[in-house]
């Protein structure tokens, strides 16, 4: 099939249930970096990057590259020589390539041609020249971990000057880097310094069996645990030519969207809050609580941590279990109504919101974002709702879906997408929770040597994607897990631009991005 | 305002008495303050690092002050410095890109100083392990007093961890 007006390259539909995702292949660098070019222009996303050694087997290096096309995922690998491995540039096509190449760079050694050739996630824990996802690279050389110099982009002109922030930062948060050039109090530009979470966590798959695999991608990004674990199954399952049962698809999507509504009343909760309503704060975290507590009792866990597995769920809910659910998601549905009108009118609250952090749709387009910070441009993104030209994945699919959306792209515009989220979320779970399908809850799954696939979900930030690959052995060869923040990062960096100093906590509370999932 | 007053009417008080595994459900807390205030003589500052967690450590750090649990509320603040820090609370495992960043904050710890290690990773590294980026656990690269096991710990979990450093310290 032909994907994106591009004739060169036959795409084929991978085989499972998940979300529709086409494979194919590009004969060398050129024809990739054509392709991209074609994708851009009918308006598609570059949604992930990585790269694998293939050394072992014989061959040479992959490099794989998922764009997001109107009817799904488009899933292009490139074979690269053993010799010296390198491919076009294609940060000049999709900015936000630029990280995810540099990432592929610092962990198997394939680099682009050109282009920005700092590292990102090696700073000084290893030495240059040394490739933690070689397949012979062994324990690192004895090295002194020494934190390396970094260029920073710097900013000229009179008075305008720096503030380096982090790695700490002073609240309770993931630890990253960020530099902001200032004239006053304004601020001039910021730049992102990340990849202190980096814990190998790529490399720790590699050998691994599936349950093990769920262990740690589950683990990728502790708070969208669901929706990396049901990614990866999905891959899993679509490698391995099969699909998990119909009980197991509405149980992963009460859990992903019971994961959904947690964090959404934990940011609502921490907005209100950055903006000096306490009261805030206390009434969301309480909700957020009573939530995490019922999760507790019916799945064993607060975060819902490894029970979506390949082949299906590790636990079943029964009837009383469901109409616990139910009733829940009417006395939250009661206390959220009466929060938002509190928070609609409350005046320094909006004050603070509206118009602060803007990131306009063309940006969102331009950055490849999805989630709901696109959708918070006004842009009709989500992976779980029907579009021209795409069906989403069962159990969705039957749902109808109603994406939120609005057009303002400022903190307000966030806010108002996550209370809208909720209650379409609350929706969802009643839906699903008094129409649960009967049958088993898990399929085995028997590994096919050389499988391959990829998962992607609507987590509550955005497009999770995982992609698999098997070995001869039938254990995992790579996995890389992606997290949408690799596209909001910088998204960020552009929301604070027309900002001060002071509103900057509020407006990286209103992207609330992952740190430990991109830095893997 | 008047919405928001009937709200905070209407949701009352829901702090909970701590529970202590061991002796019942006694008035914990108001020990644990008194205890507190006897040793330090103020309330107990922690800073909490993060050395490389998968982040769901701190949603439960953060739970620790919602109403339910209102550390905030007994005496137990976090602060944004370790040089006002009594306790540096630190979820791992270390990052090799994180481990100048935690000695740099633990110096900056005046002494007496505690640390908890909170999580699987935090004490023994959990599912991540050693390995070419990673250093391990919270005790591979500073002394621990105390370690609070769990993926993630519950916050009654991390409160008990606190509460035992500060007994043990005194
Ligand atoms: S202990 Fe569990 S929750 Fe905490 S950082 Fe480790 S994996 Fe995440």
């Amino acid at each position: 099939m032909q994907l994106c007006s591009f004739p060169a390259i036959d795409f084929n539909r991978q085989p499972g249930v998940g979300a529709p995702v086409w494979r194919g292949r590009a004969a060398n660098g050129d024809e990739l970096h054509s392709f991209a070019r074609a994708a851009r222009e009918v308006g598609a996303r570059i949604t992930a990057i990585w790269g694998s050694d293939r050394r072992a087997q014989g061959q040479g290096y992959r490099l794989q590259c998922v764009f997001g096309i109107e009817s799904g995922h488009a899933w292009l690998s490139l074979d690269l020589p053993a010799e010296a491995p390198s491919y076009p540039d294609l940060a000049d096509l999709f900015s936000t390539a630029n990280r995810m190449q540099r990432a592929t760079r610092d962990m198997v050694g394939i680099a682009t041609i050109g282009g920005d050739q700092r590292p990102w996630l090696r700073h000084g824990g290893w030495p240059e020249g040394w490739y933690p996802l070689r397949h012979d690279a062994g324990e690192p050389p004895t090295f002194q971990n020494r934190p390396t110099d970094y260029e920073f982009v710097q900013v000229g002109g009179e008075g305008a000057h720096e503030i380096p922030v982090g790695p700490i930062h002073a609240g309770i948060i993931e630890p990253g880097h960020f530099r902001f050039s200032v004239v006053g109090e304004r601020v001039l530009k910021l730049e992102q310094r990340l990849g202190y979470q980096h814990k190998g966590v790529e490399r720790l798959f590699v050998g691994a069996d599936f349950a093990r695999g769920a262990q740690l991608v589950g683990r990728v990004s502790g708070d969208s645990s669901c929706a990396y674990a049901w990614a990866y199954a999905d891959a899993v399952e679509a490698a391995c030519e099969t699909a998990a049962p119909p009980r197991a698809l509405a149980l992963r999507a009460l859990m992903l969207e019971r994961e959904r509504v947690a964090n959404h009343l934990g940011d609502l909760g921490a907005l209100g809050n950055d903006a000096a309503f306490a009261f805030g704060l206390t009434q969301f975290l309480r909700l957020k609580e009573d939530w995490v507590r019922l999760n507790a009792r019916l799945f064993g866990h607060r975060f819902l941590f490894d029970r979506i597995v390949p082949g299906g769920v590790a636990v079943d809910v029964d009837a009383a279990g469901l109409a616990a659910i139910v009733e829940q998601c009417g006395a939250i549905e009661t206390a959220v109504k009466e929060l938002r009108g509190l928070y609609d009118e409350h005046p320094g609250l909006q004050d603070r919101f509206v118009t602060t952090g803007i990131i306009d749709r063309d940006l969102a387009q331009e950055l490849s974002l999805s989630g709901l910070a696109a959708r918070a441009t006004g842009m009709l993104l989500d992976g779980r709702a029907h579009r021209q030209g795409y069906t989403p994945p069962p159990p969705y699919m039957a749902l109808g879906v109603r994406p939120a959306t609005d057009e303002r792209g400022d903190v307000a515009a966030r806010v108002a997408v996550r209370f809208d989220e909720i209650f379409e979320s609350l929706r969802l779970l009643r839906l699903l929770a008094v129409d649960l399908p009967g049958g088993a809850l898990r399929v085995e799954v028997a590994p096919v040597a050389g499988g391959a696939g990829l998962g992607v979900i609507e987590g509550w930030r955005g497009e999770v994607a995982v992609g698999v690959e098997i070995d001869a052995a039938g254990r995992l060869a790579r996995v890389h897990p992606h997290d949408p923040s690799w596209q909001a990062w910088p998204a960020l960096e552009f929301a604070v631009l027309r900002d001060i100093v002071p509103d900057f906590p509020l407006i990286n509370k209103s992207f609330n991005l992952s740190y430990s999932g991109v830095d893997l | 305002m008047i919405p928001l007053l009937r709200h905070i009417f209407r949701t009352g008080i829901l702090t909970e008495p701590l529970q202590a595994p061991d002796e019942g459900p006694q008035r914990e807390l108001e020990r644990l303050h008194d205890e507190l205030l006897g040793i330090l003589g103020r309330a107990l500052t922690i800073r909490e690092v993060d050395a490389g967690s998968c982040n769901a450590c701190e949603l439960e750090v953060h739970a620790m002050n919602n109403p339910y649990y209102n550390l905030e509320g007994r005496g137990i603040k976090f602060v944004a410095s370790p040089r006002h820090a009594d306790m540096l609370l630190v979820s791992g495992p270390v990052t090799k890109n994180m481990e100048n960043a935690l000695l740099r904050a633990y110096e900056c710890t005046p002494d007496p100083k505690l640390v908890v290690a909170i999580g699987d990773c935090g004490c023994d590294a959990g599912v991540f392990g050693k390995s070419y980026a990673s250093c391990g656990a919270i005790s591979d690269v500073l002394p621990v007093d105390v370690r609070v096991p769990g993926c993630p710990p519950t916050p009654l979990a991390m409160m008990q961890g606190i509460l035992a450093a500060v007994r043990q310290a005194k």
